[in-house]
């Protein structure tokens, strides 16, 4: 069974040539078939974690392990964490000038499964996973992410989380500026790759409102750098009512 | 109604980008066009026309220094049947017909080369395969003169391939009969160290369609003067360009598009990846609208992608219009960088970073490799810009 596990993990950036401690020491283990949700306010540091795990360069690793399946997450390049089984719906997918949609999916699926999928079982599988995501076929053709609304950024990640099939998932704020119809399309996507029970979820969001659709087995609260509660679906209930004011004092007291 | 705009999307780029302020095309011009040498002045490097060109590279072709060496390039022509090749005197009354010499370097070319090549496609003939032109450098210096001529309603594609190494300088006119169709590609392939300037003549006549794809991968400083003017009414000129500047190169490309005929069209389309220090790329796009010239459709294009640091270009469009009574006009240049976030997305996703690049320089090139219609190029070409890639990272 595939398992993430993040230890002490310290990440830094660089800023006004100054070098800032963002986490301060995560720890954090995620199986297969569990969701786990992440909640904080802003600047707390959650974008950070899901971008140190995918390998992204601006963030130092200053302290800490990341193991997948007891491998070293951290000793892999950006590629070869994806291709291990580690995704990452990203907050803002970055837009790809001249390479479509469907040129894109399957030279990541190319890679992914260590072949290229058979051409005609390839478009059956994307024209279906599409469907499902309600998006029209000729998105395919489009440019990466290139003139997408916010919404349908978020479907494009969703669609390569169906077809990648990773064995951990990292959503990072996929919830955000999304209407509630795309919300739902959105959130449907997520269970359906969930329910196969072979990934791991790591959501990570500001708002509860996602956590009406997508269940996660444990909520952690994210407060300055590091985890500083757990507990199940209940941990979120309290947020929604009461915010994360306590949480902001404490880190500033700290 | 006449629309003019410039697009520089320059906040995420590591080149420069220069938009000149609008300026007549002929008062650019240090002095007017002329077949004879003398008439230009030896450039200095200040005028516009040479701002941006490394004078001290051109090993002499501006200042009447370069000699040219009887192992200049060697032309080979392979012609389906029914197309004349011939080799010219200096009297044949074709040459100049198509334009006239606009800078030094141009007219030192006219008047220095000793034999022209020219050939003629016979009118209503349409070939079902291209015509290829080798030009291939020996390592000397060579002055050429070469014209292709089309009869009325005539079809065809011609490809011109420049590899080796040379110092070449060279006009080539492209002569349209009426209706005529005529496809030219010009590869430039050179060695590294070759120097190549010419200036391609098009008169375009009444119902015929021109075609220029120019591809420049090679040499240390190549400079082109693509130049399109109408001989009738209902003419069309597509111009499109691809190249692909590494360090230390010097790639030119000076387009003028001349509208002195009424209801002709144009759409000029160049794209252009950069690497390494000192990767240099120059783009002018001047397009004239002549006030006779009522009717025009123009559009032209400059899109630039830098992939590293440490390269530069200058992409001027200009566009000049006497008229109002046109269709329509516009021109737009954009360059961009290849980034680190575009990287890392497609990373993310698995593919390897070698891969990764290839994708997006592939995508950024694929619409116009796919206008050139002939296979065995089109393959050769993606393969080129491939190997190029791979050469950066290496």
């Amino acid at each position: 069974m595939a398992t993430l596990e993040i230890r002490d993990l310290h990440v830094t950036v660089e800023a006004d040539n100054a070098t800032k401690e963002i986490l301060k020491g995560v720890d954090l283990t995620v199986k297969q078939g569990e969701t786990h949700a992440i909640m904080g306010p802003n600047g707390s540091g959650k974008s950070t974690l899901a971008y140190a795990l995918a390998g992204h360069p601006k963030y130092t690793v200053s302290g800490g392990t990341v193991t997948l399946d007891g491998e070293d997450v951290l000793e892999m390049s950006v590629d070869e964490r994806a291709r291990a089984g580690l995704f990452l719906a990203m907050q803002y997918p970055v837009e790809v000038p001249g390479v479509s949609v469907s040129n894109f999916l399957r030279t990541s699926a190319t890679a992914i499964r260590g072949e290229a999928p058979k051409l005609r079982h390839w478009v059956k599988e994307v024209k279906e996973a599409m469907q499902r995501l309600n998006m029209d076929p000729a998105f395919a053709e489009r440019n990466v992410n290139e003139g997408f609304s916010g919404g349908e950024k978020k479907r494009h990640e969703i669609l390569q989380l169906e077809l990648l099939k990773p064995k951990i998932a990292v959503l990072d704020e996929t919830d955000s500026g999304l209407d509630v119809d795309a919300l739902r399309v959105v959130s449907e996507g997520v269970n359906r790759v969930r329910d196969n029970g072979q990934v791991g979820t790591l959501l990570i969001t500001h708002y509860t409102r996602i956590l009406r659709y997508i269940k996660p087995d444990q909520v952690h609260v994210f407060a300055d750098g590091r985890i500083v509660e757990s507990g199940g679906p209940e941990l979120a209930d309290k947020l929604e009512n009461e915010g994360y004011e306590a949480y902001v004092k404490g880190g500033a007291s700290a | 109604m006449a629309e003019a705009q410039n697009i520089p999307v320059g906040s995420a780029t590591a080149g420069q980008i220069a938009v000149a302020a609008e300026s007549t095309v002929a008062t650019r011009m240090s002095a007017p066009p002329s077949f004879d040498v003398a008439d230009f002045p030896v450039p200095h490097g200040r005028e516009e026309e040479w701002r941006f060109t490394p004078l001290e590279r051109l090993r002499g072709l501006h200042d009447g220094t370069a000699t040219a060496t009887g192992e200049g390039v060697k032309v080979d022509v392979q012609a389906p049947g029914g197309v004349t090749v011939e080799t010219v005197g200096r009297d044949d009354a074709r040459l100049g017909k198509a334009g006239t010499p606009v800078d030094r370097v141009a007219a030192q070319a006219y008047s220095a080369f000793e034999k022209a090549s020219v050939v003629t496609v016979p009118k209503e003939a349409v070939l079902t395969e291209p015509i290829r032109i080798a030009v291939h450098g020996q390592g000397g210096v060579a002055y050429a003169h070469q014209i292709i001529e089309l009869g009325a309603f005539a079809e065809a594609v011609v490809v011109i391939d420049h590899t080796g190494d040379a110092v070449l300088a060279a006009n080539v006119d492209y002569l349209l009969g009426d209706g005529a169709k005529l496809t030219v590609v010009s590869v430039q392939d050179w060695d590294e160290k070759a120097v190549h300037v010419a200036q391609h003549n098009a008169l375009v006549g009444r119902d015929a369609s021109f075609r220029s794809i120019v591809v420049t991968f090679g040499g240390d400083v190549v400079r082109l003067h693509p130049r399109v003017s109408y001989a009738g009414s209902g003419g069309e000129a597509e111009l499109f360009g691809l190249y692909f500047t590494d360090a230390g190169q010097h790639q030119e490309h000076r387009l003028l598009v001349d509208h002195n005929t009424p209801h002709c069209r144009s759409n000029v389309v160049y794209k252009g990846a950069l690497q390494g220090d000192d990767a240099h790329a120059v783009w002018i796009g001047d397009v004239l609208i002549e006030a006779k010239a009522e009717g025009t459709d123009t559009y032209e294009m400059n899109r630039n992608l830098v992939l590293t640091d440490g390269a530069r270009v200058d992409s001027v469009p200009n566009l000049e219009i006497e008229t109002g009574e046109i269709v329509g006009a516009g021109h737009a240049s954009a360059t961009g960088r290849f980034d680190d976030e575009q990287l890392f997305y497609l990373m993310a996703r698995g593919i390897p970073e070698q891969e990764a690049r290839r994708l997006v320089v592939r995508g950024f090139f694929a619409e116009l490799v796919q206008q050139i219609g002939v296979a065995d190029l089109e393959e050769r070409l993606i393969a080129k810009i491939d190997e190029e890639l791979e050469a950066a990272v290496a």
